[in-house]
């Protein structure tokens, strides 16, 4: 008891460490789903953005929607919309929204959530198929997700 | 790491991002003489989806063709160890499954008709735990470990002889709490993906997800040879490939919710045909 108290203890301090950041289980959505501020409380980088956007380990966001701007990185699949001409549709706020967790926009979608923690069924440590072992890491963190916004704002037609 | 590498190479053969297509209208008949019913109407006691279709006609023409001839599907080779293992006498009974069940056409139904319930140990038994029941109270002989090579090459032969019979599991009797069981595995989702087997081979069955080209999650063809690994799989450790990719913590192989998992996911085939051994990427 008192060494889970005791982790607990660190794990806030971890995360508090990072000034302005807004924690995965206080993230504030409205009622159709938006998130107003940066999670990160700073701009995103649309470049690093490009790249989480594409990788395996990251966003992999082309392994369910294609993006045109995207034709290098093999192979864009097809369970979600194109994400071509996004920025005209959608706005900061709702993107963030989208991406950080998605459901709360669409109910029961099969888009992961990239900022949550809690609240799984038989959460794991990452691809392994053991079971997680300590409090869980969002899939991309607070930056990642303003980076993956910015980029997402230079998708128009 | 390695699918990286891979997806590099596929991206050179291929110079665009286009996905290689598969002939979702193929019809597969093996050695041509065999009619494998590849696609027909879904079971009554599936109210989501009107047609259920084979893995196999997801596949690329080339992985489509190695299943339609005997020569050409490597998957053989284990079918032929199989038939070695079916007369050679083990265990302290001095048997073989030969001197019980003489050829193994005389199983030709059982693939079809598994898991199934039991009564005399009073449970449901996958094909797996059935051909380790003989071994060990009829042979005195060990157990075969559970998704392991002698157990797949034995359950290739049964599935061999039985290609082209309709799958007919039971679901219900005694197998019903468990089949139950089963159905709600299926559409529990799990992991930080938070997704359950319905999101992708229900909802998203025809779709590409990134390359991989989403079937029905069928088990009507295994134990299945697959290019990937080169060696044939098991049920339960395909199952348990896919809930680790929702970054879950699976279930183990032989375990009781994979037990009901597999009954309820190959009730969900009635009708296609036994097509194992199967080929897949
Ligand atoms: C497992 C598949 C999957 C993955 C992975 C995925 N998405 Fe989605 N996404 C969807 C689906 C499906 C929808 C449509 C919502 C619905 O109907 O459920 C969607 C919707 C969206 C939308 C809204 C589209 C619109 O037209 O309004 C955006 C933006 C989006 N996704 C961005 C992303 C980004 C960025 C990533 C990676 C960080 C990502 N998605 C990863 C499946 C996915
Ligand atoms: C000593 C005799 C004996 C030997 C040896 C034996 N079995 Fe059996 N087997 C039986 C009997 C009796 C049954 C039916 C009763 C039961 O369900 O347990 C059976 C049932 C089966 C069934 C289920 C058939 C169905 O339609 O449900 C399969 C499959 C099977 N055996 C496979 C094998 C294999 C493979 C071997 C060798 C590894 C083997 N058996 C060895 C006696 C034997
Ligand atoms: C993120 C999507 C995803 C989820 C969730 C998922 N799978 Fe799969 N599964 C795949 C992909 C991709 C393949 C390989 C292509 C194919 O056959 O669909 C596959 C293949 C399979 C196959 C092999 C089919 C064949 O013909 O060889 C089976 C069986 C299967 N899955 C069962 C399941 C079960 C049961 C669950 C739930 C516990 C599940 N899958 C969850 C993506 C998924």
């Amino acid at each position: 008891m008192k060494r889970t108290m005791l982790t607990g203890a660190i794990c806030i301090l971890a995360t508090m460490t990072i000034a302005g950041e807004v924690a995965p289980d206080d993230v504030v959505f409205s009622e159709y789903g938006e998130v107003e501020k940066s999670l990160s409380g700073l701009e995103g980088d649309p470049t690093t953005g490009k790249e989480i956007m594409v990788a395996r380990g990251k966003g992999n966001c082309i392994a369910c929607h294609q993006v045109t701007a995207l034709e290098e990185f093999p192979f864009h699949g097809e369970v979600g919309p194109t994400l071509d001409g996004i920025a005209e549709r959608r706005n900061a706020a709702e993107l963030r929204g989208i991406v950080a967790n998605a459901k709360m926009t669409y109910d029961g979608t099969i888009m992961p959530a990239f900022y949550k923690v809690s609240g799984f069924t038989r959460p794991g440590d990452a691809f392994t198929g053991n079971a997680a072992d300590g409090p869980l890491s969002p899939l991309l963190t607070a930056q990642e997700i303003e980076d993956v916004v910015a980029y997402l704002q230079t998708l128009s037609e | 790491m390695k699918t990286f590498v891979q997806g590099g190479v596929m991206a050179l053969a291929l110079t665009t991002g286009m996905q290689v297509g598969a002939d979702e209208a193929a019809n597969l008949v093996i050695n041509g003489e065999t009619e494998i019913t590849v696609r027909t109407e879904a079971p009554e006691h599936l109210d989501n989806l009107s047609k259920i279709y084979s893995g196999w006609i997801f596949r690329s023409d080339e992985t489509q063709a190695l299943q339609m001839d005997d020569f050409d599907n490597p998957g053989m080779i284990f079918v032929d160890q199989g038939r070695d293992a079916w007369a050679v006498a083990e265990g302290s009974e001095g048997k073989a499954c030969a001197d019980c069940h003489n050829e193994p056409e005389s199983l030709a139904d059982a693939r079809a008709t598994y898991p199934k319930w039991n009564d005399e140990a009073e449970e449901v038994r996958t094909l797996a735990m059935q051909i380790n029941g003989c071994r060990t109270e009829q042979m005195g002989a060990e157990a075969w470990k559970y998704d392991g090579s002698d157990m797949l090459n034995m359950e290739a032969l049964l599935s061999s002889v039985g290609r082209g019979t309709p799958i007919n599991v039971a679901i219900d009797g005694p197998a019903q709490s468990m089949w139950e069981q089963g159905r709600d595995l299926y559409y529990t989702r799990t992991g930080q993906l938070d997704l359950s087997c319905a999101n992708c081979h229900e909802d998203n069955y025809g779709n590409y997800i990134r390359a991989d080209h989403l079937s029905q999650g069928q088990i009507n063809g295994f134990p299945v040879y697959r290019l990937k690994n080169a060696k044939l799989n098991g049920a339960h450790s395909r199952f348990k490939g896919c809930v680790r990719d929702t970054r879950a913590e699976t279930y183990g192989v032989g375990s009781e919710e994979f037990i009901a998992l597999e009954l309820y996911v190959a009730s969900r085939g009635n009708g296609l045909s036994v097509e194992g051994p199967s080929v897949r990427n």
